[in-house]
């Protein structure tokens, strides 16, 4: 564990929680994925420190955890927002209009997608699909699904939060 | 007292919860308290179109389902209903005493695999053992030897739900016979075709019939270890499963020592996070392994060389849940519905501009013509059928004229389409078809992870010349640089998502290429969706100049004096169609 700090002398990165999740995964198969997944949970993104020592303590070349982080759509190397837009691209979605859906989005929250606010409170993503089909146009808040959106809904969502 | 035999039901996935029914269930557990009924939990009902659902059963056993039950509105069903015995008709969909306007949507369906969700409670097993569940495993590990139970499979007709329709049975003795030890069984619930939802229904309302089908499968090959992969983006499916595996374990119907044999099987779960060519068996392995989800070349085929090296038998969750049906009923019963060549039922989720949304299990060999009108009731606003998308962005458009297809694996596949996993989107005369071309090679080209050249670069410049098609910029000999591009990625690429990645350009060209025609040639799109290729223009004789276009206009390109015609000025609009919407004198036109 001393070894992994050597080369951040003046690194301040409380390495506990990796320590913690790494432990929590020791001595099952294909956990990168996982692991990676569980930092993301504490952290709100992938802190490249974080990503670096889980690879030293995997005994994995850096490049291999930092591909597969940049590989998935799920994983964000920047901090995020407090709360996760995501607003669904799917087809049927697209066919009921999902495109305003977005155009609403974007000027109520001055952001475009894959942009997070200044006071670190929304991000806006999109995803394409998340299988709520039969309630299109749909987006989703953190872990909460809205469907049957209309621009006019929008705002008044994004007051409850 | 007479309520107390009453029994309430909500429809608690991620739809009914996206419409509202978490608080629905939340205020009739308030509302009848005093009448001592503890409302039930239950999965998809199917009818997604009048969410959130609730519904009654009578002591005498009738049922009674209520659509858009708001939290707001379930007052009238426990005082009117529950307490005053009447039902409440206004908001009645479907009853099993009276008849609805939705019969419709019931009449052709033939609900064996979602028989049991949106009825039973997903987070009790003992919901599940009381409808029959684990009574075919029960047979199988009882009764049964592995090579019987391959045959009953095989006897079955049963393919592959997922895509291609292989013959599962086959895939289950190619692992059966694989050499080595350790064996392992997955599913693929990386369910990532936009438009498609069956999978997480299945999840969500009946978790322990994939659970058992999984299990059914280990004990016929031979594995003692298994992985479901799901999306990260079904957090409730993967919930209702932790919960499911949990008590399938404390029940003996998994684990160690199944129902005090010999046999063990273990079962995990494994987020997935975020590609859509995971849903590629060899790719989908790689993540489960912890790498970039990357396919590599087959063979050798997973069935001998699958996970760490391993025989891997997979299959998707439809798949599997088909499995205890068959087992339940026998392979010659299970057989006896369905077509031909594709025995049994499948599940469509209907969707886009259709009346009816929602999920319909039908037997398959039926027509398109059937699910859409018939099922679905037709199409929304009752507007021009255009065509029907089948099989997500790997799958086909049919037009019209194929609506008498017979809903099957190689009918479909011969005409353009594919099974796929049961996407259905319906489109109307509203929707381009080059645009949605466009936007599928979109998400495809997106989706490509990068490893072969024909599908990284050749996606990439067939959806540069649909980009500039839909700009008003196509040029003649477009249409044929798509079409024998769109043959060499086919015949090219390294796995299915690469293969199939241009047939909603082949297929669009197929059915409608006059559209494409009439954007290169006359720079027009017909269903005025493509923005470079329009204009709003104002009526002068019926504009009555009451200045709502004016305002409502996000880019002020409305100008005229009140009571007198207004004016859009095109080099200002963005076409957005606002102003259309807002106009009440249906004085603006699209040209």
């Amino acid at each position: 564990m001393k070894e992994a700090h050597e080369c951040h002398a003046e690194d301040s990165f409380d390495y506990a929680p990796v320590d913690e999740i790494l432990e929590r995964y020791q001595g099952q198969k294909g956990t990168t994925i996982p692991i990676l997944q569980a930092i993301q949970e504490f952290y709100g993104y992938l802190p490249r420190q974080a990503m670096a020592y889980t690879a030293k303590q995997l005994k994995v070349p850096f490049s291999r955890v930092y591909g597969v982080a940049t590989f998935y759509a799920q994983f964000h190397l920047t901090p995020r927002g407090e709360n996760i837009i995501r607003v669904c691209q799917g087809t049927a979605c697209h066919v009921r209009g999902a495109s305003k859906i977005v155009e609403a989005l974007k000027e109520q929250l001055g952001l475009d997608v894959g942009e997070t606010s200044n006071d670190q409170k929304f991000t806006l993503e999109s995803v394409a699909c998340i299988g709520a089909c039969g309630l299109a146009p749909v987006m989703m808040i953190n872990n909460d699904t809205f469907g049957r959106l209309t621009a006019e809904k929008i705002k008044e969502i994004l007051n409850n939060y | 007292m007479e309520a107390q035999s009453y029994r309430v039901r909500v429809g608690l996935a991620t739809c009914g919860i996206a419409a509202g029914a978490s608080k629905t269930y939340d205020k009739l557990v308030s509302l009848l308290a005093e009448h001592d009924i503890v409302p039930e939990r239950t999965g998809c009902i199917g009818m997604c179109f009048s969410e959130p659902l609730v519904e009654v059963t009578t002591p005498a056993g009738e049922t009674y389902l209520y659509g858009d039950a708001t939290a707001d509105k379930v007052a009238a069903i426990v005082e009117q209903h529950i307490v005053g015995g009447k039902p409440v008709e206004e908001m009645l969909v479907l009853s099993s005493a009276a008849a609805t306007d939705n019969d419709h949507f019931m009449a052709k369906q033939h609900r064996v695999l979602l028989g049991h969700v949106g009825v039973i409670d997903p987070e009790s097993i003992d919901s599940y053992l009381a409808i029959d569940g684990y009574i075919a495993l029960t047979k199988v590990i009882n009764e049964m030897t592995q090579e019987e139970v391959i045959k009953e499979v095989q006897k079955s007709g049963l393919r592959g739900r997922g895509g291609a329709g292989f013959p599962t049975g086959m895939k289950w003795n190619f692992t059966y016979q694989a050499k080595g030890n350790k064996k392992y069984v997955v599913c693929n619930a990386d369910e990532g075709d936009p438009g498609a939802f069956m999978d997480r229904s299945v999840l969500e309302g009946d978790p322990h019939a994939l659970i058992e089908g999984m299990t059914i499968a280990a004990f016929a090959i031979g594995a003692d270890e298994g992985y479901i992969y799901v999306r990260a983006e079904y957090p409730l499916a993967i919930k209702r499963l932790q919960i499911a595996i949990k008590e399938a374990k404390a029940h003996g119907y998994l684990g160690n020592k199944i129902l005090g044999t010999d046999f063990c099987f273990d079962l995990k779960i494994k987020e997935g996070a975020g590609a859509f060519v995971c849903g590629e068996e060899t790719a989908l392995l790689a993540s489960i392994e912890g790498l970039r989800g990357i396919p590599r070349p087959r063979p050798p085929f997973p069935a001998n060389s699958g996970l760490w090296g391993k025989p891997t038998l997979l299959n998707n969750v439809e798949t599997y849940a088909n499995v205890p049906v068959i087992f339940r009923l026998g392979a010659d019963e299970y057989g006896k519905v369905g077509a031909e060549r594709s025995k049994g039922t499948k599940v469509f989720a209907l969707t886009g501009k259709i009346k009816k949304t929602g999920l319909a299990e039908v037997p398959m060999g039926i027509t398109m013509r059937e699910i859409i009108y018939d099922v679905g009731g037709g199409i929304q606003d009752d507007r021009a059928f255009k065509a029907v998308q089948i099989g997500g962005p790997s799958g086909g458009c049919l037009p019209e004229e194929q609506l008498d297809l017979s809903v099957d694996y190689d009918s479909l596949t011969a005409a353009g389409a594919m099974m796929g996993s049961g996407g259905l989107v319906v489109m109307d005369e509203t929707t381009c078809m080059v645009d949605l071309a466009k936007f599928f090679l979109t998400f495809t080209q997106s989706e490509s992870c990068g490893k072969c050249t024909p599908c990284r670069e050749g996606t990439k410049r067939m959806l540069e010349i649909l980009e500039r098609i839909t700009a008003g910029q196509g040029k003649p000999g477009d249409i044929e640089t798509l079409e024998e591009m769109g043959a060499a990625i086919r015949d090219s690429a390294l796995c299915g998502l690469g293969q199939t990645a241009p047939n909603p350009v082949l297929s669009t060209l197929r059915y409608f290429r006059h559209e494409y025609e009439e954007h290169i040639n006359e720079g027009k799109c017909r269903a005025g969706v493509c923005s470079n290729l329009i204009s709003y223009n104002i009526i002068e004789d019926k504009c009555v100049g009451c200045t709502v276009c004016a305002k409502n206009c996000p880019v002020n390109a409305i100008s005229g004096e009140r009571k007198q015609p207004h004016e859009i000025d095109q080099s200002v609009c963005i076409k957005c169609g606002v102003c259309m919407e807002k106009c009440k004198f249906d004085a603006i036109i699209l040209k």
